[in-house]
C-alpha cells in the first residue's frame, strides 16, 4: 500500500495530522506552491506598473506595499523552506534507508507552525493599519516609524523561523541517528549532505532572526530603545542582526538546491559524481564559511572601515566553496552519456544561471564597486539569479526528477521542454535588464522611472509575461500528469541511489525491510572511481 | 549506551559543585572590574570570560560532561558560533 492510499478515516485529517514524512512533504509542497503563485502575481503587477514611468495602474503606497508582500513571501514562504521541507522531507529518510525523520510529531509540528505564520502573515495584509510597506529586510529606523502593520508581519515571521529550526533539529539528528546498515558518511548521497549543512545554518542561525525581530515588535509597542537612535539605540546593530541570519539564509535557500543538483547531474550523464568528498565537504564548508560574510548586505551603512574590510575578504572567499561544485559537476559531465531529459535541463540551466547570480555576488564583494552598485536594480538582478535562477531552478529540477516517485505518475517531457524555453527567455530578458538598469543607476524600490530607464523596463516587463506563461505552462503539465500521467515506473531515469529501489509511489514506512547499503551512490562506473 | 539512557543519571560532588561556582563568581568579579577599567575592555572580557562561564555551566550544572562526544560536540559548535557572531560583529562596533 503506497503512502498516497486512503489511511484510517481518509479526508483531510488523514493528511493535515498525518506524521508520515511524505505526506508532511506534499502539505509544505502544496502550501508553498499557492504561495508562489501568490507573489509571482504580486511580482507581474510591479512589472504592469512599470510599463509607464508615472503614476499608473497602483499607487506609490500600494507598490511599497507589493515589493515588501512580494519579497516576504518569496523569502519565507517559498525560497527558504523550498527544498528541505519538501524535497528534504520525503526524501532524506529514504535516501539513508530510514523508515521516518526521526522525530515525525515535532516534523509534523514544524508544517503546523509553517501554516500559522503564512496564516499570520496573509492577515498582516488585509487587517489594522495596511500591508506593511517596509520591503521584506524590515530596516529600522523606519520600520519603528511606520504605521502599517509590521508588528504582526514581523511575529509571523518569527514563528516561521521557529518552523525551520524545528526541521533542521529534525534533519540533523535524523543524520545522525536513523541511517540504515552500511550507510556510512561517505556512502551518503550528496542531497543528504547538503540537507545536512543546510540544518546546521537552521538550527543555529535561525534564532538570531528570531530574537531580532522580536526586539523590533518591543521596540514599537514599548519604545525600549535597542535600535531607535533617538533613544541611544543603533539602527545599524538591527541590519548586523538581521544579516546574521538573512545572509545564511541564502545558503539554506542554495545549499539543498545544489544538493539535488548533485543527484541528477551523474543520474543523467551515467557517470559517478567527480569528487564526491570535495562535494561533500563544500557543503559545510559554504554553511560555515556563509555564516561568516552577513555584513557585505552593509558596505554602505557606515560600518567600521575594518570590518569592511575583513567582510570583502570572507566574501571572496565563500565562492571557493561553490566553485568546488561547479568544477566537480562540469567534471562529472565530461565524457558522460549525457541524456537531456527535463531535469537534466533544468539542473543544468540551474548552473549556468547560478554562476551568473554568484559571480555577480563576488563583484559585489568588491567594496569599491559595491558603493556604486548598492540599492540599485543590480542588485535585485543579481539576487534573482541566485534565488530564482539557482533555487527557482533547481526546485523545477528536483521537482522533475522525483515527481515520478513522489507521485507515482509519469508526466510529458514535451510541455516541459516548452516550459523551459519560454522561461529561460524570460527569466534573462527580465533579470538580465535588471541588471542593466541597476549599472546605470535605476534605483531599486522606486515607484516611477526617468525617460532613459523606459525601454530596459518594458523589456523586463515583458521578460516577465513570457517567464510567467513557461511556468503555467510547467505547472499545467504537473497537474495534468496528477490526473492523467500513465504510471511511473519505480527507477524511471536509471538512478542508483535508494529511492529508486522503491516502488512509485513508496509504501507508507518506505522500505518493508531495511536496506543493507554495501557500496558509495552513484556507482556507473566503479572502477573508474576506484 | 551511557548512563542517563538507564535513567540513573549522575551525581556530583558538592565540593565540584562549590568549586565551579566559586570559579563563575571569580569570572563575575573579573567581568566587573574591566567593565570599571575602559569599554574596550569591558567588552574584550566578556567576549573571553563569558563563553567560558557559560562552557562551565553546560559542563557541570547541565552535565554535558557525562554525554558523548557527539553531543558534547554539537554544544560546543553552538556555542563557539555565538562567539563568532558576536566577536565579528563587534569587529565593527569597536573600530566605527
Amino acid at each position: 500500500m503506497s503512502y498516497l492510499d486512503r489511511q484510517g478515516q481518509g479526508g483531510l485529517s488523514s493528511w493535515i495530522f498525518s506524521t508520515d514524512h511524505k505526506r508532511v512533504s506534499l502539505l509544505y509542497l502544496t502550501l508553498m506552491t499557492v504561495f508562489f503563485w501568490v507573489a509571482v502575481g504580486i511580482g507581474i503587477a510591479m512589472r504592469l506598473k512599470h510599463l509607464s514611468g508615472s503614476d499608473f495602474l497602483i499607487s506609490a503606497r500600494t507598490y511599497n506595499a507589493l515589493f515588501t508582500v512580494h519579497g516576504v513571501i518569496m523569502v519565507f514562504l517559498f525560497v527558504i523552506p523550498g527544498l528541505p521541507a519538501v524535497f528534504g522531507n520525503f526524501f532524506l529518510p529514504v535516501l539513508i534507508g530510514a523508515k521516518d525523520v526521526s522525530f515525525p510529531r515535532l516534523n509534523l509540528l514544524s508544517w503546523w507552525l509553517f501554516l500559522t505564520g503564512a496564516c499570520l502573515a496573509l492577515l498582516s495584509l488585509f487587517t489594522g493599519p495596511g500591508a506593511p510597506d517596509t520591503g521584506w529586510t524590515f530596516y529600522v529606523p523606519f520600520s519603528l516609524r511606520t504605521g502599517t502593520n509590521v508588528s504582526l508581519a514581523v511575529f509571523a515571521a518569527f514563528v516561521l523561523g521557529f518552523s525551520s529550526i524545528l526541521t533542521g533539529i529534525n534533519f540533523i539528528t535524523t543524520v545522525h541517528r536513523m541511517r540504515c546498515e552500511g550507510m556510512t558518511w561517505h556512502r551518503m548521497p550528496l542531497f543528504v549532505w547538503a540537507i545536512y549543512s543546510t540544518g546546521w545554518i537552521q538550527v543555529l542561525a535561525t534564532p538570531i532572526i528570531g530574537i531580532t525581530l522580536l526586539l523590533v515588535i518591543l521596540e514599537r509597542a514599548f519604545g525600549i530603545g535597542v535600535f531607535d537612535p533617538a533613544r541611544g539605540g543603533d539602527p545599524v546593530l538591527y541590519q548586523h542582526l538581521f544579516w546574521i541570519y538573512s545572509h545564511p539564509a541564502v545558503y539554506i535557500m542554495i545549499v539543498p538546491a545544489m544538493g539535488a543538483i548533485t543527484e541528477i547531474i551523474p543520474t543523467f550523464a551515467r557517470r559517478c559524481i567527480f569528487g564526491y568528498k570535495a562535494i561533500a565537504y563544500s557543503s559545510l564548508a559554504i554553511a560555515g564559511l556563509g555564516s561568516l560574510v552577513w555584513a557585505h548586505h552593509m558596505f554602505t551603512s557606515g560600518m567600521a572601515d575594518l570590518a569592511n574590510i575583513i567582510f570583502s575578504l570572507l566574501t571572496f572567499l565563500v565562492a571557493v566553496p561553490s566553485a568546488i561544485k561547479v568544477f566537480n559537476w562540469t567534471a562529472t559531465l565530461y565524457k558522460g552519456s549525457t541524456d537531456m531529459q527535463p531535469a537534466m535541463l533544468y539542473a543544468l540551466t540551474f548552473v549556468f544561471l547560478f554562476a551568473i547570480g554568484g559571480l555577480t555576488g563576488v563583484m559585489q564583494g568588491a567594496l569599491g564597486l559595491n558603493v556604486h552598485l548598492h540599492d540599485t536594480y543590480w542588485i535585485v538582478g543579481h539576487f534573482h539569479y541566485v534565488m530564482f535562477g539557482g533555487t527557482g531552478f533547481a526546485f523545477f529540477a528536483a521537482l522533475l526528477y522525483w515527481f515520478p516517485k513522489m507521485f507515482g505518475r509519469q508526466y510529458d517531457p514535451k510541455p516541459a521542454y516548452a516550459a523551459w524555453v519560454l522561461m529561460f527567455l524570460g527569466f534573462n530578458m527580465l533579470y538580465g535588464s535588471f541588471m542593466v538598469l541597476g549599472y546605470m543607476g535605476m534605483p531599486r524600490r522606486y515607484f516611477a522611472h526617468l525617460p532613459q530607464f523606459h525601454s530596459l523596463h518594458l523589456a523586463a516587463t515583458i521578460g516577465s509575461w513570457a517567464l510567467v506563461s513557461g511556468l503555467a505552462v510547467l505547472f499545467g503539465n504537473f497537474l495534468i500528469a496528477l490526473k492523467r500521467g500513465a504510471p511511473a515506473e519505480s527507477n524511471p531515469w536509471g538512478g542508483k541511489t535508494l529511492e529508486w529501489t522503491l516502488p512509485s509511489p513508496p509504501a507508507a514506512e518506505n522500505f518493508h525491510t531495511p536496506p543493507v547499503v554495501t557500496e558509495a551512490p552513484y556507482s556507473y562506473n566503479p572502477k573508474a572511481r576506484a | 549506551m551511557n548512563d542517563m539512557e538507564h535513567g540513573q543519571g549522575h551525581i556530583v560532588e558538592a565540593a565540584i559543585l562549590l568549586k565551579v561556582w566559586g570559579a563563575l563568581l571569580a569570572l563575575t568579579g573579573l567581568l566587573v572590574g574591566a567593565s570599571l577599567v575602559s569599554p574596550t575592555l569591558a567588552v574584550a572580557a566578556m567576549l573571553t570570560l563569558t563563553p567560558i562561564k557559560a562552557w562551565l555551566v553546560l559542563y557541570y550544572f547541565m552535565h554535558i560532561k557525562y554525554e558523548g562526544p557527539l553531543l558534547r560536540g554539537m554544544v560546543l559548535i553552538a556555542l563557539s558560533v555565538l562567539v563568532i557572531f558576536i566577536g565579528m560583529m563587534f569587529l565593527d562596533l569597536a573600530f566605527r
